[in-house]
């Protein structure tokens, strides 16, 4: 059998802020005050360990040099083609961009990159969702889906995609605002959605075998709504590959980040603001349609404020539609989907029990929290 | 001094692990072992007088009904074939061979091979099903004797012994449910079914393939059955609920009286999936907690054998306002003879030709009179015991964790997770499934939904012995540590089983799934 092509990328600044509290080690200031208070990088350890599971003589290794990925390939053994070059101990977010670019060009089944959110945001500028991808963590704060649980788990993923064992699905790239972050504000928009393996475990729950991947399950979601879609209603659909599922099956182009609106099949408008939104919505029907983001469950005020406490009061709760794969659903482990629209009112009155859509005539009864 | 032969058994006093290496064929499958011209056993051609007198017995039947070609069977000798199944049945380890509490969900229990001898007799297998009722009165005796004693443990009022698996019930108490709403005008309103995440995946299948909508609770944060949303999925849409108590994590629902008043309260049914009934039996009743069907696997918690995937018998109970919706015929009895009721203008119509499967209904008959009513229940309690045990012993292993409904005891299996040991190891359930293989235990893969990390479910049931448990437990405690300090032997495992590892994904994928020699040929290799 062919050998498959594995990319590999170590941000070797990720997660240098943490250690030493800096919540985040974005921008050369805040590395150098890093590396002041004694942060070690640990990003390659933490791609040794995703190295771990994946047999050396299994696949073709292709990296960059050096702290970027070439010393720990070796390290595990590897024998890898480096491509490009580095300044050693300088490397910023350039290079991360144009190694992604370049294993693209090279042609790897799958990139794997060591880092944080911001890597992956580096990451999807680069590439898109054009090449499937899947982050080791290694940053200081991972708010992005685009990771496996744990580095180790990172390769167990990989190495299953590469056999051929399990499927692709949508992960959001989250854009933290570290400054704000410092200052004690989560402030965060969604940036975009990068392709990422699914665990074949969770995959095998969607009963879509012969493509384990999530768009079997996109598909009878966006089924289920437009199946329900009433008359002269409007529909607001909020950012994600869910929601665009909704707008393929109407045959409309989808603002995979922003939210839109149509009406009895027909686009009304793309990427709205708020004010837009509440100009719409003078005298008519309409439905907002979101769907949660991975492993935190935010379905309002996270990427989304576009539908602000206004809009969401003007539509009104028993008008919001909640749809998501079973996948997420299960990602959550028990926990809560979340709102948080700047409104404690809103968020304490949208809280309780909702029906989600998971599937075509299939619902998950399921609690929201503020 | 006499020597104590069993020393070697021992270490410090305790049990050693068996020492276990499982037979290893490679045999080929049967229609790679034909070759032209081999057979079995030559019939001898007919005698010339015969043949005069009775013409060419070909020629009698109608041409429509004659094979143009012989069909495409292997062409062995009888030794050949012989060896060929018994050499496959040194490869498995089913449930005549190991400690098989690894099927949890469907763990086999013993069938007392007598019962074997009675579904064998040429008194059940020579009987057609076609036969005038007049001549078959003592297999419909059993069948409404074994009815009457399903009503007793169920409290319901009538039975149909027709579908011929658990999901066939389930599918079929579906249907009764739509044709309830449908005679009361309400069949195009109430077009959702309620269930649970973790009820028998069938509940939600079924529903839906019977055309409902289907709307599943998740556990609440103490990890029961989530009340509150039941009332948030409750509406003048619910048609029913379809649930299993205890749920496959073995977890009892301790507010199933108000889930069915709720449903009920809201105008939909309750249906009881019993389709592993073994640690309720004779202890609880469907009927006394509100529901208006139910069903029993016999093919499970009546020691039928399961059949590998069939045939099996899914009996399906009703209350006397859902008893004409019922599959027909019914077996009936009219103080005189037994017979068979067509009479029933509201039925839902066949689900299975005939009444049932015979041979597992007769075994499942002989299990319950030998038991008796108090035998049952004992039944229920050994298992309920056996199980508790087993969680004890196992939960004494560093890694393993049970669950929902933290602290509290299951009922009759648990659904167990490894995921403190795959964070400490990076082994996987699965592997320590396959590693137990080495010691001639398994656990499988019954673990639906796939929501519990690294999951492991088990099932002891009533029909194994305390030292058998023990040496279950010390498996797996064994195995445990050897993750920790040996995990490649985990992960390369199983090293002294039959098979080494399957690639499990063209099991999933229909393009490559191939249940027959001509559906591999077709799909994989060889062509048409």
């Amino acid at each position: 059998m062919e050998r498959k092509r594995l990319g590999l990328i170590v941000n070797p600044v990720a997660g240098l802020g943490g250690r030493v509290g800096l919540k985040g080690s974005d921008g050369e200031e805040v590395q150098r005050r890093a590396r002041e208070l004694g942060a070690i990088p640990l990003a390659g350890q933490r791609a040794a360990q995703a190295l771990e599971p994946i047999p050396s003589e299994a696949v073709e290794l292709l990296t960059y040099p050096g702290e970027m990925g070439e010393e720990v390939a070796r390290a595990r053994g590897f024998q890898p083609q480096v491509l490009g070059s580095i300044e050693p101990g300088r490397t910023t977010a350039a290079d991360t961009r144009r190694a992604a670019q370049e294993m693209r060009r090279e042609g790897v089944d799958l990139l794997l990159f060591a880092g944080g959110d911001g890597t992956a945001r580096d990451i999807y500028d680069a590439v898109g969702d054009t090449l499937p991808v899947l982050g080791i963590p290694a940053g200081v704060k991972i708010h992005s889906a685009a990771f496996g649980t744990n580095p180790r788990s990172s390769g167990e993923l990989a190495l299953l995609f590469l056999q051929g064992r399990t499927g692709l699905g949508e992960a959001e790239v989250m854009d933290i605002d570290e400054e704000a972050l410092r200052r004690g504000i989560v402030s965060a928009r969604l940036y975009g959605y990068l392709r990422i393996p699914i665990h074949p475990r969770l995959a095998q729950s969607l009963k879509v075998p012969s493509s384990p991947g999530e768009g079997e399950a996109m598909r009878a979601i966006a089924a289920d709504v437009v199946e329900g879609m009433e008359e002269g209603t409007l529909y607001i659909l909020g950012p994600g590959t869910t929601t665009r599922a909704i707008a393929e099956r109407l045959g409309l182009p989808k603002t995979l980040i922003g939210v839109d609106v149509v009406r009895d099949r027909r686009m009304v408008a793309l990427d709205v603001n708020e004010a837009q939104l509440l100009s719409l919505l003078e005298g008519e029907r309409a439905r907002i349609v979101v769907t949660p983001i991975g492993g935190q469950g935010y379905i309002l005020g996270r990427g989304n404020q576009q539908l602000s406490p206004a809009v969401l009061r003007r539509v009104g709760k028993e008008n919001l539609l909640v749809v998501s794969t079973p996948r997420k659903i299960q990602s959550l482990g028990g926990r809560p989907l979340l709102v948080d629209t700047g409104d404690p009112e809103l968020d304490r009155s949208l809280s309780g029990y909702i029906q989600v859509i998971a599937g075509f005539r299939e619902r998950i009864v399921y609690r929201v929290s503020s | 001094m006499s020597e104590d032969i069993t020393r070697h058994r021992y270490e410090n006093g305790r049990p050693k692990l068996r020492r276990f290496h499982q037979a290893r064929w490679d045999e080929p499958i049967l229609f790679e072992l034909s070759r032209p011209g081999q057979r079995a056993y030559l019939v001898p051609p007919v005698e010339e007088e015969i043949r005069a007198e009775v013409g060419d017995v070909l020629s009698t039947l109608p041409p429509a009904m004659r094979r143009p070609h012989p069909p495409a069977l292997p062409e062995l000798a009888q030794p050949q074939v012989v060896r060929h199944y018994f050499r496959l049945s040194q490869e498995t380890l089913g449930t005549d061979l190991n400690i098989d509490v690894g099927q949890g969900t469907c763990t086999m229990k013993y069938s007392p091979k007598i019962n074997e001898q009675f579904a064998r007799s040429p008194k059940v297998t020579e009987l057609h099903p076609l036969q005038d009722e007049s001549t078959v009165q003592g297999i419909l005796e059993i069948i409404y004797r074994l009815e009457q004693i399903l009503k007793e443990i169920s409290g319901m009022d009538r039975f149909t012994f027709q579908p011929r698996a658990g999901s066939a019930a389930i599918y079929t108490m579906a249907s009764m449910i739509r044709a309830y709403h449908a005679s009361r005008g309400e069949g195009e309103k109430r077009d959702e079914m309620i269930t649970t995440i973790f009820s028998h995946p069938s509940d939600a299948a079924c529903a839906r393939t019977a055309g409902f909508k289907v709307i599943t609770l998740y556990p609440d944060e103490d990890g029961y059955p989530d009340i509150e949303a039941l009332r948030a999925a409750i509406s003048e849409r619910t048609a029913g609920l379809m649930i299993t108590n205890p749920e496959d994590t073995g977890i009892f629902n301790p507010r199933i009286a108000d889930f069915v008043r709720l449903v009920h309260q809201a105008g939909g049914l309750c249906a009881y999936d019993q389709a592993n009934a073994n640690g309720i039996l004779g202890i609880t009743r469907a009927r006394d907690a509100g529901f208006d069907l139910c069903h029993f696997n016999l093919h499970k918690t009546f020691s039928s054998p399961h059949g590998c995937g069939g045939p099996g018998a899914g009996a399906l109970g009703v209350t006397r306002e859902l008893e004409p919706f019922l599959p027909l015929p019914l077996v009936a009895f009219d103080g005189r003879r037994y017979y068979l009721d067509y009479d029933r203008p509201q039925s839902i119509g066949k689900v299975a030709p005939w009444y049932g499967v015979v041979p597992v209904l007769v075994r499942a008959y002989a299990w319950v009179m030998s038991l008796g009513a108090a035998g049952l229940r004992e039944v229920a309690e050994i298992a309920v015991l056996n199980n508790n045990y087993l969680m004890k012993k196992v939960l004494e292993i560093p890694g393993v964790r049970a669950p929902y409904a933290r602290g509290k005891r299951r009922i009759e299996q648990v659904r167990y997770s490894w995921e403190d040991l795959y964070r400490e190891t990076g082994v996987h359930s699965e592997e320590i499934g396959l590693r137990a293989a080495d010691f001639g235990v398994h656990y499988w893969t019954s673990h639906h939904p796939w929501i519990v990390p690294e999951p492991c479910t088990l099932e002891p049931t009533e029909s194994y012995s305390k030292e058998e448990l023990e040496e279950y437990a010390a498996i797996l405690a064994h195995v445990a540590q050897e993750a920790r300090e040996n995990p490649e032997v985990v992960k390369t495992a199983p090293h002294n089983s039959t098979i080494h590892r399957i690639d499990h994904a063209p099991l999933d994928d229909p393009a490559r799934w191939a249940m027959t020699w001509r559906a591999y040929r077709r799909k994989v290799g060889g062509g048409g």
